[in-house]
């Protein structure tokens, strides 16, 4: 860790922040810290937006309600766009995914090093672990399972769409008549369509999973300049600023990132979803 | 690295917020934004029908202060009519009177100067008759004479 300058070599600090605060073991393996702070994120967001919710007024809305109406206007016209049919549950999943990942990504841009010495002070003051094993990964969207929890749901409901927009029948039909519309063809189809509903949910989540665990990496990366600093010299104040301005850099251009794979996530998954449930 | 357990209690954390996002953020939300979007609508038409109302109204009243205007002129006009009228009338009235009074004066006149000629005439049988038998030294039997005198007295 940085606050304990000097002891700690690069490739631990990495590996060290690389490092999930878990819960069991094998498969059965719980990340405390995605499923902590995914949740108290999407806590935060439905906080304000049920507040907003609750006070909404047809009349001259507050600043909150003016911020939580761009949104909802927002997405509903992305979803309006996409998707044709009359349904109650597509815009809502589409908002909160926007503003869950969105705040998923936002915590990329908190200081590395910030939330997990707080962490590890907490866990070796108060609960008497060794300061060298808590670990503490706050970006939920470089989590590998998170990105996959999200797009799985997606998966399951394009089937729930399908099901419902087609029915049973001409949806089975597509899997198997689609592209080669020929009983030949069958297997082939069959082939071709299993890959390409897959590829959904795999490129969802590791489109989103890939930009911030890259992100987050250079994070650390970018940390690693004063890292082993120990005293006061032109080098390593040299080091400090260019630590201080390629991070700066980093952060603007991150914020660019974290919007767009957050739109980019909602956007696909209105689009997946518009596919099952409408012919083409 | 890798996915574990950590992706089931996303999804159901995932499922709990969609869930609670679809029953109490979004409907109040749209709901509100719905009704501010009809009643700006609302708002609007009611500005039109205003603007198209204060139109209609200047029309109207340009059209009751024309015909106003047009009556007044009306009766002016008959007004004039009337008067010249009376005036013609009261002009035609007293023509007539002159007429007749004038007409009156002058059977008089006539009346007269004939009742004149008459005792002229009476009067001059009566000289003549007497300045011939004064001229004759002798009596005339106006009998006798009486037509020569008649025819002239009648020359007179």
């Amino acid at each position: 860790m940085a606050t304990e300058a000097g002891a700690v070599s690069p490739a631990g600090y990495i590996t060290h922040h690389l490092q999930h605060w878990t819960v069991g073991e094998g498969f059965w393996t719980v990340n405390v810290d995605t499923v902590l702070y995914s949740a108290v994120l999407g806590a935060i967001f439905l906080f304000f937006f049920r507040m907003a919710a609750k006070s909404a007024t047809a009349d001259v809305p507050g600043k909150l309600q003016n911020f939580v109406e761009i949104l909802v206007d927002f997405v509903d016209n992305s979803v309006k766009e996409s998707f044709h049919g009359k349904d109650k549950l597509i815009a809502p999943l589409a908002l909160t995914i926007f503003v869950w990942v969105f705040l998923w990504n936002f915590m990329d841009l908190i200081p590395v090093d910030l939330l997990p010495t707080f962490a590890t002070w907490v866990g070796s003051t108060f609960f008497g672990a060794d300061p060298h094993h808590v670990y503490h990964r706050v970006v939920p969207s470089a989590d590998m399972s998170a990105t996959f929890g999200l797009s799985m749901s997606v998966f399951l409901l394009i089937f729930v769409y399908g099901f419902r927009g087609k029915g049973a029948i001409k949806f089975s039909k597509e899997f198997l008549f689609h592209p080669f519309d020929h009983f030949l063809f069958i297997p082939f189809n069959l082939v071709l369509n299993v890959v390409e509903y897959l590829a959904k949910p795999v490129s969802l989540s590791l489109r989103l999973f890939g930009n911030l665990y890259a992100g987050e990496l250079v994070f650390i990366l970018i940390a690693l300049f004063t890292l082993q600093a120990t005293e006061v010299s032109v080098m390593n104040m040299g080091l400090g600023l260019a630590q201080f301005i390629a991070g700066f850099a980093w952060a603007l251009f991150h914020i660019l990132v974290i919007t767009l794979q957050a739109f980019v996530f909602m956007t696909l998954t209105i689009v997946y979803l518009s596919m099952a449930y409408e012919d083409h | 690295m890798g996915v574990n357990a950590t992706l089931l209690v996303q999804m159901a954390v995932f499922a709990a917020f969609v869930w609670f996002t679809m029953k109490f953020v979004w409907p109040p939300i749209t709901k509100a934004m719905e009704e501010r979007q009809t009643r700006i609508s609302e708002g609007l038409a009611a500005a039109e029908r205003g603007t198209r109302e204060l139109a209609n109204a200047q029309g109207e009243k340009d059209a009751v202060l024309r015909e106003a205007r047009e009556q007044a002129a009306n009766i002016v006009a008959q007004a004039n009519a009337r008067h010249a009228e009376i005036v013609e009338e009261a002009k035609s009235a007293a023509q007539a009177e002159a007429d007749r009074i004038q007409a009156g004066a002058q059977a008089e006149l006539d009346q007269q100067v004939a009742q004149a000629r008459e005792a002229l005439r009476a009067q001059v049988a009566t000289l003549a008759v007497e300045g011939a038998g004064r001229v004759i030294n002798k009596e005339l039997d106006a009998s006798a004479h009486g037509a020569l005198l008649d025819d002239l007295a009648a020359r007179l």
